[in-house]
């Protein structure tokens, strides 16, 4: 796996990991419940202290124990919909370079619509008359925003799927009489595993981005506390405007880690589909000189490249 | 000519989608949702003109059909009639001809601006690969992969309440002491750019790495090519033989803007609810606090329809642009 050794990569995965961890655990090892309120009778959030590490909101809720609590549902969510979309997709996008034709022409009609869609606009007028027990649910909510996250993914898949299909190795399977769904599976489809992976990561990107900022606008209400619902509840009370930078600083900050920890990995990513794109200053490509007309070349790599079967040295004198 | 009228054919079928979908929404969703979000405003004060015209648009009282519904709703489109706002008691063409402008401000000046500085960044980081903005990637990257509104916030905390630098509320100075007129005036329209810096910062930074990537991408697998190799050999000053491969590479990142046009125009009108800023987005944030149901779809109606019109724009200048795109079809 040569996109492992990027320091990018690295620590995306890192990053990533510590956050599906926290995700996981958080509620476990927060110190109070999300719903825990500290003083029935104060309305005014108290800035981060001793006791509470992140201060407390309006309702006297410790805000560390929300932060720890916040993220499964969202994080959930996220990848839920970045799965489901990536299902799709590949649906979508395999079926419609394979097949061509018409089918092609409408599946790729049908994508570049759900394109030109504005996904959160759509969202908010689907989900705004739900009944709150509807909008609680992980798997559904996951599937509608997924629902308007597939149509990339479908668009750079078909591109990739009809390259594919004309290689030399697919005609070769298809005139020694594999099946077409043998084709798709073993020769097409893992050849387009990088590009899935970005397309993933991608959508999981969108998916946070969406499913925070429908909790913020108070388009859903989720049943358990999320980064979003703390946002939300944040803007209700003018946090911004009043200083409470506490209650609304952290949440945000944690998408926005879930964001850059995604999107590092997805750069390694990037790499590998196409090595030509490569950063001069990290990973293999270090120390290379690019310049215009000569191909670049590895110096530490060069004396392997110019014997590639080394010759000892008695057996040349004998 | 034939690609021209295959694209046209497109948006129609598409801006019809979109106007059927629409009119669909409402009324696909599970139980009866959309009655209980309108009989919750039949309790609020609204006259009962009001809620006829309610009634009519979602079919809800009289016993009409789909079909004659849908129909009713299409000649109202025609007419220019998206519905009473139950919010503001006004028409919500109304409505959105007071905000649209603020929007398409935002949205333009920013998309011009993120598209400008991003390519030419993308041109010399894809140039010089071996430079230090090639190292300054990642950190482009950091705006795109954080979601607007969260961008927003940090951009009105760090730069507008901490900072001081820029207003970061409103559209233009509302203030006790402020006497502005809106208009063509000095003092409104200085008031104007000042509390749009904010906004339209938080849009370029987050639109901004798409046009660097791609552009830089484009840059890289450009300058492999025989003609600028060429013009390097006829020995031609640095910068034009840039400009040769640069020229080439700019017309993908075309249909890209069209592909991401969605996404910064959704992005943007979240930015606006940040900074209270008096565009569509805004208008958004109201009508969903108030259930206004009508606003809503008719925004979302608008906001499609202008960006399958964008989208319409960008393709049709990638055919006069690219040859290539004409002999395609």
């Amino acid at each position: 796996m040569r996109a492992l050794r990027s320091p990018k990569v690295l620590a995306g995965s890192a990053l990533l990991l510590v956050l599906l961890l926290l995700a996981v655990v958080g509620p476990l090892i927060a110190p109070h419940s999300a719903d825990w309120q500290a003083d029935r009778t104060s309305g005014l959030p108290l800035a981060p202290s001793g006791r509470f590490w992140l201060g407390t909101d309006q309702q006297q809720h410790d805000l560390f124990s929300r932060l720890l609590s916040g993220g499964r549902d969202t994080l959930l969510i996220s990848f839920l919909a970045g799965l489901f979309a990536c299902v799709l997709s590949v649906a979508v996008g395999v079926t419609a370079g394979f097949v061509g034709g018409l089918v092609d022409d409408l599946l790729s009609a049908l994508a570049n619509i759900f394109l030109a869609l504005p996904g959160l606009l759509i969202l908010m007028v689907i989900m705004k008359p739900l009944p709150p027990a509807e909008t609680s649910d992980p798997l559904l909510i996951g599937s509608v925003i997924a629902l308007t996250a597939w149509a990339w993914g479908a668009r750079v898949l078909r591109a990739q799927t009809l390259a594919l299909r004309a290689a030399d190795y697919v005609e070769a399977a298809r005139v020694i009489g594999e099946r077409t769904w043998r084709i798709i599976l073993f020769e097409v489809v893992p050849n387009l595993l990088p590009i899935l992976a970005s397309a993933f990561i991608f959508t999981v990107i969108y998916g946070i981005g969406t499913y925070t900022a429908l909790a913020w606008l108070g388009v859903i209400s989720p049943a358990s506390v999320t980064w979003g619902t703390v946002l939300n509840e944040a803007q209700a009370s003018g946090a911004a405007v009043n200083g409470y930078w506490w209650w609304y600083l952290p949440p945000a900050l944690a998408v926005a880690l879930v964001g850059i920890a995604l999107a590092l990995v997805n750069f390694g990513i990037d790499e590998v589909i196409n090595p030509r794109l490569t950063s001069a200053r990290t990973g293999r490509a270090r120390g290379v000189v690019f310049r215009l007309g000569l191909t670049p070349v590895l110096k530490s790599a060069a004396p392997q490249a110019a014997s590639p079967t080394p010759v000892p040295l008695k057996e040349a004198q004998p | 000519m034939r690609t021209l009228l295959r694209r046209l054919g497109f948006y129609l079928l598409a801006g019809f989608a979109a106007v059927t979908l629409n009119f669909f929404l409402a009324r696909l969703l599970p139980g009866s949702a959309l009655q209980n979000a309108l009989a919750k405003l039949r309790g609020a004060n609204l006259d009962p003109d009001a809620i006829r015209a309610l009634e009519a648009q979602y079919g809800t009282g009289a016993d009409h059909s789909l079909l004659s519904q849908y129909l009713t709703y299409l000649s109202g489109l025609l007419h220019g009639d998206l519905g009473l706002s139950t919010s503001q008691s006004a028409p919500v063409t109304s409505i959105l001809g007071d905000t649209l402008p603020w929007t398409l401000g935002l949205v333009g000046t920013a998309t011009a601006l993120a598209f400008v500085v991003g390519t030419l960044a993308g041109i010399v980081v894809g140039w010089k690969r071996n430079g230090l903005l090639d190292g300054l990637l990642p950190a482009v990257t950091f705006f795109q992969s954080v979601p607007y509104f969260i961008l927003a916030f940090l951009v009105m905390m760090t730069l507008g309440y901490f900072g001081g630098l820029f207003p970061y509320q409103n559209g233009y100075d509302t203030g006790r002491h402020a006497h502005l007129t809106p208009g063509w005036n000095g003092p409104f329209v200085t008031s104007v750019i000042e509390h749009g810096t904010l906004p339209a910062l938080t849009v370029v930074l987050a639109s901004l790495a798409g046009w660097v990537i791609g552009m830089r991408n484009m840059m890289i697998t450009t300058m492999d090519e025989d003609y600028v190799l060429v013009a390097a050999a006829k020995g031609l000053p640095q910068w034009r033989v840039a400009a040769v491969a640069a020229r080439n590479a700019i017309l993908p990142t075309i249909s890209n803007f069209a592909l991401s046009i969605s996404l910064v125009v959704t992005g943007s009108l979240v930015t606006e609810i940040v900074f209270t800023y008096p565009g569509v987005g805004w208008q958004i944030y109201q009508a969903i606090l108030t259930g206004d149901y009508p606003l809503l779809q008719g925004i979302l109606l608008v906001v499609v329809l202008t960006v399958l019109a964008v989208n319409l724009v960008a393709d049709l200048a990638y055919v006069a642009l690219d040859p290539r795109a004409r002999k395609e079809a």
